[in-house]
């Protein structure tokens, strides 16, 4: 039999793989745990960035803490609740913040910075790191003439692909544009789409990889998208479709968890986050609008890009109120 | 093994394996409910959920095992060039990661894809992929190849002097299936048959993205939604548990479908010359069709690939190493459980339930579930690697035990007898008579949880933190930072290694002559 050998070498790597993965401390610097969404992480993220900038200056080790995307990490913040290890959350919108609210794990940040955001912001629990409008992104040369309202989407013959509100916060954000630009309609809406739609995907990645094959001729992204393609592609057939009704729009936030043991520090990167070190690496990083503009202005491409006169948002309160039925509305539309 | 003494080891090897499992499969779903409100109720959509769930899985299964056969039967009986490299690309789909996998698929049924193409030039209307035939088709892309693996192993096992016997006795092509083939596919088919359906009832990327909406939303998704969405992690067990009993049904009723294995036995002599004439035409459109359909979505991700593997970036070969870690734990965990369930279920029956039903709790639960039990006790981050291998590795349980046991079981009913006449030892058995037979499914079954580990993107993303990313967790970041072309590289980075692995385990394995 080889069993023997097997297990102790089983017990050997079992025993050596785990230290290899744990973390190496700077001696003696206090941890600041940061629990985000796993693009923000990522190495073409603005993760990196924002770890160098912020540990040149706080004397600390600043450890992400990744879980999927935002819905995904408030999960994990629930799950862990009180004993989370988390000392920030970084990375929820406004869809989502009121359950974290509820939840009573997060803490004031008591700042008020000046914040480059078409809207007021005042929420004592929750500062803004950066925003974005939804859109619908086209290519130019497939699609000449894009639809200007939802009307026009629902008369035309293009095909669409969308998230899952239930799994995506982009899906989420589309059913409460809906619901924001047309409140008790928005069932008639979502019949009259529910052609155009060729798919719906688990996430973002999947939905965009779809638009990029060409197998449809339009996406739910961010009037930011086309950034992306313009300065790191150097191609500018991506554009959004401006839509008549407003664009309604993810606001990404981030709180301190009310059991930090790392109050200054946290209270420290809360501050950092909307400074210079922080806010510069939002727009190539995240592709997504600072929540302060930089010093030197947004990139060079972004002037390009559509800027929605009229910005949609519902508070969370509203969005936590209305989700259900948003929700049974667009699966009883999209299920027939 | 009715005829020696079992030695006790083998028996405890078994139960501890068997405990294991059971453990992890109770002790996350425990874990869940065990946080979970009370009061969780499932709603009509959730029953709607389990439907479409049951259907999907039902269909997928049926139709990857009806067509399976002929493409087995072909490739058992027919030797031709790049035969055995034909074999070992059949197993790619069945380790591709799902994004991966679908993005190939697309490239041949999607709107712009080959497809199309070939249907508007003889001047046909476009086909659209999504829609419940969408579903059907990448399930059948991904598990008919291991279908035909299982059923070329029954194949392998008819004795060759059975061949001998119909040839001379002038059987047709009719009477040759009816009393060599069928008997064998009764005893085969039913496993397969267990094992698709419980892979495609764990699907949920697939079935949604393909299925074009929320009615082809199955039972993992409502998991995922009812820990994401709603965060209700009692209505997530509730879910949980209905598909593990659906799980477990669909085992149980199988098991009463399959038959013992009979008392055939062989000596291992050459087979004879396979029937020519129709059956030679038959063979080889059921080869030719399998291989484009499983081929052409492969080549083109390939294809898509190929330019941008030189420029990935440092990252990409990083997870690379660490996805190698994942595997290399996960077979030996793997090689483990198998082993003793194998060498136990000879004697007993409860060991091959057991490792068929490996992971019949959602992954979603059991990933959650060991996360409650992890975190108290240290950083789950740690504990990444360890999860992901143990989960992989329990994942790829059910197909080990499919491709060893009957062959384990052949080999005792054939010469038990003729090792205790000859007063073999235990030991010498094992070495001299089981090893012999058991090692090219074993080496397959090995190579196969290989490639199985490296493609899964499963419970590693709610344990990894940075540095501690896999590589099919990488492919999908670079597809959330919009770089498709670096996402499209490191695909076929991921293909080539999970195949380079498969053939060089099943080869190490199985020996030279593994992958027949």
């Amino acid at each position: 039999m080889r069993v023997p050998k097997l297990a102790t070498g089983l017990c050997v790597a079992l025993a050596t793989a785990v230290p290899a993965n744990a973390q190496t401390p700077i001696d003696g610097a206090p941890e600041l745990r940061v629990l985000t969404y796993d693009s923000f992480v990522s190495d073409w993220g603005p993760g990196p960035v924002v770890e160098a900038a912020f540990e040149a200056t706080c004397g600390c080790d600043l450890v992400f803490e990744s879980a999927g995307d935002g819905a995904a990490m408030l999960a994990r913040l629930m799950l862990t609740g009180a004993r989370t290890e988390a000392d920030i959350v970084l990375g929820l919108d406004t869809n989502l913040t009121a359950a974290a609210a509820a939840s009573g794990l997060i803490a004031p940040h008591g700042l008020s910075p000046a914040l480059d955001l078409p809207i007021a912001w005042d929420d004592p629990l929750f500062l803004p790191f950066d925003w974005g409008w939804f859109a619908f992104v086209y290519d130019v040369n497939r699609t000449p003439t894009p639809p200007t309202n939802f009307a026009e989407l629902i008369a035309s013959d293009l095909s669409v692909v969308i998230q899952d509100p239930r799994s995506s916060t982009p899906g989420l954000g589309l059913l409460m544009w809906v619901k924001a630009a047309y409140g008790d309609e928005a069932a008639a809406i979502w019949q009259g789409l529910a052609p155009r739609i060729l798919t719906v995907t688990p996430g973002w990645s999947e939905a965009y990889g779809l638009f990029l094959e060409g197998e449809a001729d339009m996406v739910l992204s961010y009037t930011t998208s086309p950034a992306y393609h313009l300065i790191a592609e150097d191609d500018a057939s991506k554009a959004a479709a401006p839509f008549a009704e407003g664009h309604y729009m993810q606001v990404e936030v981030a709180g301190i968890v009310a059991g930090t043991d790392q109050p200054e520090l946290a209270q420290a990167f809360m501050a950092f986050m909307t400074s210079e070190g922080f806010q510069s690496a939002i727009p190539t990083t995240n592709w997504m609008y600072p929540a302060v503009t930089p010093e030197a202005g947004l990139p060079e491409g972004f002037e390009t890009l559509h800027r929605p006169g009229t910005s949609l948002l519902l508070s969370d309160d509203q969005a936590a109120a209305l989700r259900d039925e948003a929700l049974a509305e667009w699966r009883d539309a999209l299920a027939r | 093994m009715p005829w020696r003494v079992e030695p006790r080891m083998i028996f405890w090897a078994a139960v501890l394996v068997a405990a294991a499992l059971t453990l992890l499969n109770l002790g996350a779903l425990g874990a869940v409910i065990w946080r979970a409100e009370t009061g969780a109720r499932l709603g009509a959509a959730d029953w709607a959920a389990a439907r479409f769930t049951v259907m999907q899985a039902v269909l997928s299964a049926v139709i990857s095992v009806a067509l399976a056969i002929p493409v087995a039967r072909g490739l058992a009986r027919r030797r031709f060039a790049g035969r055995s490299v034909l074999i070992v690309l059949m197993g790619a789909p069945f380790i591709l990661p799902v994004l991966v996998a679908v993005i190939g698929l697309l490239a041949v049924f999607g709107r712009n894809g080959l497809f199309n193409d070939a249907l508007a030039l003889i001047g046909l209307p476009p086909f659209s992929i999504y829609g419940l035939h969408g579903v059907l088709l990448a399930h059948v892309f991904f598990n008919l190849p291991l279908s035909v693996r299982l059923l070329l192993q029954g194949w392998a096992r008819v004795p060759a002097e059975h061949l001998r016997l119909s040839s001379a006795l002038g059987f047709n092509g009719w009477a040759r299936f009816r009393h060599i083939e069928a008997p064998m596919l009764a005893r085969v088919v039913p496993g397969a048959l267990a094992v698709v359906f419980l892979i495609c009832l764990t699907s949920f990327a697939v079935a949604l993205t393909l299925g074009g909406g929320p009615r082809a939303t199955t039972l993992e998704l409502a998991i995922y939604q009812a820990f994401r969405f709603d965060f209700d992690l009692g209505r997530a067990a509730l879910l949980a548990l209905l598909q593990a009993a659906i799980g477990i049904a669909a085992l149980l009723l199988l098991a009463r479908l399959t038959l013992p294995d009979t008392g055939q036995r062989g000596m291992d002599r050459v087979a004879p010359t396979p029937p020519g004439g129709l059956a030679r035409v038959i063979d080889l459109i059921s080869i030719s069709i399998a291989a484009a359909f499983l081929v052409i979505p492969l080549a083109m991700v390939v294809l898509r690939g190929l330019p941008h593997v030189w420029g990935l970036p440092p990252p990409v070969w990083l997870a690379l190493l660490q996805s190698l870690k994942v595997a290399a734990l996960s077979v030996g965990l793997l090689a483990v459980m198998t082993g003793a369930l194998t060498m136990g279920a000879l004697a007993r029956r409860w060991p091959e339930g057991v490792g068929m039903a490996a992971l019949v709790s959602s992954p979603m639960v059991i990933g959650t579930g060991m996360f409650i039990v992890i975190h108290p006790l240290g950083d789950p981050a740690h504990w990444a690697l360890a999860v992901t291998a143990l989960v992989n590795a329990a994942m790829a349980l059910p197909f080990a035990l499919r491709a060893v046991l009957p062959a384990a079981r052949r080999a005792e009913a054939d010469f038990s007898r003729l090792s205790v006449s000859l007063g073999l030892t235990t030991r010498a058995h094992m070495r001299l008579v089981l090893w012999p037979r058991l090692r090219r499914p074993f080496g397959f079954a090995m190579g196969l949880g290989a490639a199985l580990s490296l493609g899964d993107l499963g419970v590693i993303v709610l344990f990894a933190q940075t540095g501690g990313e896999t590589l099919p967790m990488m492919v999908q970041r670079l597809m959330g930072a919009y770089r498709s072309a670096d996402a499209a590289g490191a695909a076929l980075v991921l293909l080539i290694v999970a195949l380079t692995a498969f053939v060089i385990i099943e080869r190490l394995i199985g020996g030279k002559d593994a992958g027949a």
